[in-house]
């Protein structure tokens, strides 16, 4: 009905242009940073992000071939070659020295010493001639102003992936999300049911707590139950995060799984309780598989959680090449690598991939979980 | 690959374990009280009796370690000194209400706390409007909701490099500073600005928490009455007084919720300032506080204190949220 109101059609485009306004803001950010992870370390460092399309102006030196692959013309020493690893791009500018980078044209010829001379084409290919042999292990430098195609490649995500160690985290990653996920599930489950459908007293009380235990801060189990872990022998071990992972977990998963089966409907149990099922077969036959969707809903927020958790990963788990997780991984190339944006962009991508595919594969589960979770007599 | 091998055989022997504990305890249970024979009745009523705590004992353990034992043991903590061993009395409050860093961490806390959660809502009440109105909605509630699923650490990646500075007459890499560029500004270091920096880390969490004041508020839009929308029309009421006079005030539950959700995980948020400025520059807060002086400083009496400073700013919520629950237990 509030169509009525909106179908002016200035106001339809107002409505249309706002959230296309809105959804550049918050989807930017995270493609910007996509685009950084496919650039090399020089396109990032000498363009934005969104030159990335257009072909890129830069000041490059790079060394001619070694003088080991000289040959002679004439009288003359020659070395030749182009100065595109890749073959492609145009040069504007050039020069001999670092002096004047950009004095001469393409096609022109400059003067170094000992009687040698340069020439650029503005393809990039290069020939240096010499009265005596060139010496030396290393090449001559040549200045160059080019403008290089656009360049997209994965070796910043080969490199991440195999030379920084973050393959490695993967793993962990995934050793201690699974069964983080898996464990508070079963044991919040049987309890949500005693919590839902079953009468003892001091019931309402354990409900009330573990909505209140809801919102107890991190920050104060850490010390205490890092000390409790060294004591009983636990110490920083996947076991150690597993546990303490399920604890946190448990008020959620509780409170959720409650609201949950205590909407089943009261038919279905009483008339099974009647036909004599006892309230384990209860639980395993009906209220088990007819709860699927509010599961679902917390394994997909613990799973998020647990993924992207860095504060209880860094407190119960090592930081040794075995347990370092991939947020603490990133944590750490942020410290030691903080302006090498393709390491930082590739890094961050790797770390939110997964979480981003059971996002978006399982969003109706996550939407469920959160209304279920939050909206109370709204 | 030996470690994911481990990591399946532990989910397997640990989902059998529950499943045992689980079956067994019932068994037992009804092995000792039998349901039939001369005391049936009796054995039932007492089976009864005891099988709901079956069913939460694995649970009540849980949360008694995890999270009731430490609210108890931080407090014993916070009364000791560094290394825990010996009793030092308030000393530790004493020197909190004296100490720079925590008085900026709560003044900066409470800058969050007012910022955050009113920006997150709001952004979230006005994309929910708006997004319910038009036919690629979905999509853009979508991609409004995505940075749900990105990590705090991962947020801080991605908006570290939005305030990228170079400086120097260097081309300038970070969008901010590239506009600010390209409008004839001067390219700053955001993040070294007192106070403004802290405004610019608030941005990262507003970022991610939009969408989930979007999701929720969007179902809460829903599911109001179409009469009391339908009666405003008829009388001439505005699309913006139908949304503030009409929509608003009947989702005022909702957005409580809300609000007092984000509330407290801007409470428990450390990851973006400990990533993006460690607390330098004026922009500390008190849970990377806490963190800084269970990690760096090693003192577990002032951590302790300063983590009990953050469950003080946690109960309001909590006894409001008992207090709720109960109310929708009646």
């Amino acid at each position: 009905m509030d169509n009525i109101a909106g179908t002016r059609p200035g106001l339809i485009w107002a409505v249309n242009l706002s959230v296309i306004f809105l959804v550049l803001l918050w989807a930017v950010p995270t493609f910007g940073l996509l685009v950084s992870s496919f650039r090399d370390r020089d396109q990032i460092t000498t363009s934005g992000w969104w030159k990335a399309l257009l072909a890129s102006e830069q000041n490059i030196i790079v060394r001619s071939e070694l003088p080991e692959d000289q040959y002679e013309e004439g009288d003359l020493y020659v070395i030749s070659g182009n100065i595109f690893e890749s073959g492609e791009g145009r040069v504007i500018a050039f020069g001999v020295s670092s002096r004047a980078p950009t004095d001469l044209m393409p096609g022109e010829t400059g003067e170094m010493s000992r009687g040698r001379e340069m020439s650029v084409q503005d393809n990039g290919d290069y020939r240096i001639t010499s009265p005596e042999p060139f010496e030396g292990s290393r090449g001559v430098r040549i200045f160059a102003t080019t403008v290089e195609p656009p360049r997209f490649a994965l070796e910043n995500y080969e490199r991440v992936m195999f030379s920084e160690g973050l393959g490695r985290s993967f793993i962990n990653t995934f050793s201690v999300t699974i069964p983080a996920t898996i464990i508070p599930i079963l044991v919040a489950a049987f309890a949500a049911y005693a919590l839902a459908w079953m009468e003892f007293p001091g019931r309402s009380l354990l409900i009330a707590t573990v909505v209140g235990l809801l919102v107890v801060p991190l920050q104060l189990a850490l010390i205490p139950l890092l000390s409790l872990h060294n004591d009983i022998g636990l110490g920083k071990s996947y076991m150690g995060i597993w546990l303490a992972h399920t604890g946190f977990g448990l008020p959620l998963a509780i409170y959720l799984l409650r609201n949950y089966i205590a909407g089943l409907p009261k038919e279905v149990i009483e008339s099974a309780r009647v036909d004599g099922a006892t309230d384990f077969e209860i639980f395993r036959r009906i209220v088990l598989p007819l709860s699927f969707p509010a599961l679902a809903s917390f394994a997909i927020f613990q799973f998020l959680w647990v993924w992207n958790d860095l504060l209880v990963a860094t407190v119960f788990l090592g930081v040794n090449e075995q347990q370092l997780v991939m947020t603490g991984r990133l944590r750490e190339l942020l410290g030691s690598r903080g302006g090498d944006w393709e390491i930082l962009a590739a890094s961050a991508f790797v770390s939110i991939v997964v979480p981003l595919i059971v996002f978006f594969t399982m969003q109706k589960y996550l939407v469920r979980g959160l209304l279920s979770g939050s909206v109370k007599g709204g | 690959m030996i470690q994911v091998l481990g990591a399946l055989a532990t989910i397997i022997v640990g989902v059998f374990a529950c499943v045992t504990y689980f079956y067994f305890s019932n068994y037992l249970l009804d092995a000792i009280f039998p349901a039939r024979g001369s005391n049936a009745s009796r054995n039932i009523n007492r089976a009864s009796a005891v099988r709901p705590w079956l069913f939460m004992g694995p649970a009540i353990i849980f949360l008694s370690a995890y999270l009731v034992y430490p609210v108890v043991s931080s407090v014993w903590l916070s009364l000791h000194n560094a290394s825990g061993d010996e009793f030092v009395g308030l000393d530790n409050y004493r020197w909190l209400l004296g100490d720079d860093k925590f008085l900026e961490s709560m003044r900066n806390n409470i800058l969050w706390l007012i910022v955050v959660p009113a920006a997150s809502t709001f952004f979230g009440l006005v994309a929910a409007a708006l997004t319910d109105r038009i036919f690629w909605g979905n999509f853009a509630k979508s991609m409004i909701f995505m940075p749900m699923a990105i990590s705090f650490i991962g947020a801080a990646v991605i908006w570290k490099f939005i305030y990228d500075y170079r400086g120097d007459g260097a081309a300038e890499i970070g969008l901010i500073n590239a506009m600010v560029v390209a409008l004839s500004g001067e390219a700053k270091a955001w993040l070294t600005i007192i106070p403004w920096n802290n405004f610019f880390l608030m941005v990262v969490l507003i970022w991610i928490q939009t969408g989930f004041a979007m999701v929720i508020l969007s179902a809460a839009l829903r599911g109001i009455p179409e009469e009391t929308i339908e009666a405003a029309i008829l009388d001439g009421a505005s699309p913006f007084q139908i949304f503030f006079r009409i929509k608003v005030p009947q989702i005022w539950g909702t957005i409580a919720v809300v609000w007092t959700t984000i509330t407290i995980l801007v409470l428990k948020v450390f990851d973006i300032v400990l990533a993006m400025t460690n607390g330098q520059w004026g922009s500390q807060v008190l849970a990377n506080l806490m963190f800084d002086w269970m990690f760096r400083g090693n003192d577990m009496g002032r951590a302790s204190t300063v983590a009990l400073v953050i469950m003080v700013l946690v109960t309001p919520i909590m006894v409001w949220n008992i207090r709720n629950a109960r109310a929708e237990l009646r």
